[in-house]
């Protein structure tokens, strides 16, 4: 009994072959309950059918000026609105040095595009090969995204200090060209891809 | 406070149970013999009233399930149809909607009674974290309940407050959509709000657990703030605080079948009764009347992250209470200036109730001559709100002068000091 690891547990048995086993079981166990414990995570995250992505086609030709509708695309509600030559030229005539949200979220545009009106509304919309589009139809849409960008309620259309809409949520102020003006929320509305397929269908997505 | 154990079995049967699980034994000495201090108010009788509240919540929630249907197109119908076709339903359902609001009502006042009478001072810190652990649980367990009729307060509800969490930097929008199960909220995530609904009662009865275990150590506070000292001190729980704790929770239960009877909407907001629509935000959106301070902390701030980290660390400022408050005295009965405070907080937690079910740019009544609109209004009574925690505890504990207490907690029950005469069988203090 010389060895110095011997007493009543170990009964003199080598102590590293223990060492490695506690080492190597708290490893496996470690590492292994992250790996297990992924999916558990995961599967919160939207489904493959839920991530298939979708489309939606609206009809613009029907809109008279100053009408709005909403639609949804991606799960999401989104306002179509046409809007008229005042509304328009108000809405071009502001500096976006003046804007809370000086970026034109626009999925058609490059990232960090100035938020002028004209890259805010449907000029910005891609146009199929061989289709026609009258300018100032597209010059006065307004497609975007219907969530506040606060915290998500669809404001209310034609209310508010810009007389475009109203968040009832917490009091946020959007422009004609859906642009942030007052109140809680960060970002302008967003407005997603689009795409003109004929002279009055419009493609979201 | 817990003392060596009084329990004695007296059957052969209670004998032999003893030895291998002392089940009998840890009731005894939590329930029946349980020391506790002889002035105990009314106040103290509300955690009972939780615990009765909790078991209320599970057992009608149970039945509930077994009629529910957590889907968007059903849900609301399914709702409809426990309240009109369902034997009992209504009874049912209108016991586990004001239920909750029953049970906010009972923890309002039972977190009120700690923060004036000083329980959560050493030794009862873990006691209070528990309990602020508790709160939060019982936050998440109400907010996702009120999703689940899929009315249009419950989906703007839950828009609004899983958009909260888009306000993190970077991570913000991968984690909307992981709590959502998609783009927005829809079906995958009534479904989950369901399971975890399901789930955080059963969460919140193990805190409870916790929470009283975390009692008997040190065992309860009481009204002077005063450590038990003596035997003479304590009464023993049964037949005192049983009878009294009795009594109250029947007085609660009136209260609570008077709403569930004669007034179960009361609480509740006539726009949940119109089924969920994604297009349409109704004009004025507010949570259920237990939330609504918090919702005036959030609207606030006008910027998004900062309502949100304000709104949280409402919450969170509870969990550090117990370092802030600076004062050696206990009660607020002894703090002549405290108790201002005091009186203050109450005001501005029941004022910030009110600022959240107002539109923030209306005026506020009388004041508004002044030109002081609900926003305004807000923003001056959550700066009260931290400022009571963050700058009067942890200052006011330095310069006020405690009133004279009495010797002891018998003392100030029975005015003389009658140690050595024949007292309640009770153990030892501490
Ligand atoms: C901490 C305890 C609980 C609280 C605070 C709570 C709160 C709520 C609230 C506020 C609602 C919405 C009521 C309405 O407006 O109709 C609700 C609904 C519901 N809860 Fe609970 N609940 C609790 C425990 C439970 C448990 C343990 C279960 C199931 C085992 C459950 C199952 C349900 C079901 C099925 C509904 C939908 C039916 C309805 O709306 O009445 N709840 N809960
Ligand atoms: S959600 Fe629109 S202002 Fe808050």
């Amino acid at each position: 009994m010389t060895d110095v690891n011997s007493n009543h547990e170990t009964g003199g048995e080598d102590s590293s072959r223990r060492d490695f086993l506690y080492i190597a079981t708290v490893g496996a166990v470690g590492v292994g309950g992250v790996f297990a414990f992924w999916p558990f995570i995961d599967q919160m995250n939207p489904a493959a059918d839920t991530l298939a992505l979708s489309t939606t086609e609206i009809n613009v030709g029907d809109l008279e000026e100053g009408a709005e509708i909403t639609v949804k695309f991606r799960e999401r509600p989104h306002f179509v609105r046409r809007r008229t030559a005042e509304e328009v030229a108000a809405s071009a005539e502001v500096a976006v040095n003046s804007l809370p949200d000086g970026d034109a979220r626009n999925a058609n545009l490059a990232a960090g595009s100035p938020a002028t009106d004209e890259n805010r509304s449907a000029l910005s919309a891609v146009i199929d090969d061989g289709v026609e589009v009258d300018e100032t139809l597209r010059a006065s849409l307004l497609v975007s995204g219907a969530n506040c960008t606060h915290l998500g309620c669809v404001p209310t259309e034609g209310a508010g200090d810009y007389g475009a809409w109203f968040c009832p949520c917490h009091g946020s102020h959007y422009d004609t060209s859906g642009r942030i003006r007052r109140g809680p929320a960060p970002e302008n509305l967003p407005i997603p891809p689009m795409t003109f397929i004929s002279a009055t269908t419009l493609r979201l997505g | 406070m817990s003392g060596p154990s009084t329990y004695e079995p007296k059957t052969g049967f209670t004998r032999w149970l003893d030895k291998r699980l002392p089940i009998a034994r840890l009731g005894w000495d939590s329930f029946v013999d349980f020391p506790t201090p002889r002035n105990l108010n009314y106040w103290w009788t509300f955690g009972g009233i939780l615990a009765v509240c909790l078991m209320i919540q599970i057992l009608t929630g149970i039945v509930l399930a077994m009629h529910y249907v957590p889907h968007i197109d059903y849900s609301c119908a399914s709702v409809e149809r426990i309240d009109r076709d369902v034997n009992f339903g209504w009874l049912l359902r209108n016991s586990h909607a004001n239920g909750a609001s029953m049970f906010f009502l009972a923890v309002y006042l039972h977190m009120l009674r700690g923060l004036y009478y000083g329980s959560y001072k050493a030794p009862r810190e873990l006691l209070w974290i528990l309990g602020v652990v508790i709160y939060l649980l019982m936050m998440a367990a109400a907010f996702l309940g009120y999703v689940l009729p899929w009315g249009q307060m419950s989906f703007w509800g839950a828009m609004v407050i899983t958009n909260l969490f888009g306000a993190l930097p970077v991570v913000g929008t991968p984690v909307t959509e992981w709590l959502w199960g998609g783009f927005s909220v829809g079906n995958a995530t009534l479904n989950r709000f369901f399971s975890l609904h399901y789930l955080i009662p059963f969460l919140i009865a193990g805190v409870v657990g916790l929470h009283i275990w975390a009692l008997h150590v040190p065992g309860n506070n009481n009204p002077t703030g005063l450590t038990v000292k003596t035997g003479a001190d304590t009464l023993p729980f049964h037949p005192y605080y049983t009878v009294k704790d009795g009594f109250a929770i029947v007085v609660f239960l009136i209260i609570f079948a008077f709403f569930v009877f004669y007034w179960p909407d009361a609480l509740g907001h006539a726009d949940n009764y119109v089924e969920a629509d994604a297009l349409v935000t109704p004009a004025h959106i507010v949570p259920e009347w237990y939330l609504l301070p918090f919702y005036a902390i959030l609207r606030a701030v006008p910027d998004k992250l900062g309502g949100v980290i304000l709104m949280f660390g409402a919450i969170g400022v509870l969990f550090i209470l117990p370092w802030l408050d600076t004062s050696r005295v206990r009660s607020m009965r002894y703090r002549p200036m405290g108790r201002w405070f005091f009186l203050f907080f109450v005001i501005a937690c029941l004022g910030l109730g009110w600022v959240g079910a107002e539109l923030p740019d209306n005026k506020v009544p009388v004041l508004g001559v002044l030109g002081l609109d609900f926003l305004w209004m807000g923003r001056i009574l959550t700066l009260y709100y931290f400022g009571y925690f963050l700058v009067v505890l942890p200052l006011l504990g330095l310069v006020e002068k405690p009133a004279e207490r009495p010797a002891s907690i018998e003392r100030s029950v029975l005015g003389k000091d009658t140690f050595g005469a024949a007292a309640p069988v009770a153990a030892l203090a501490e």
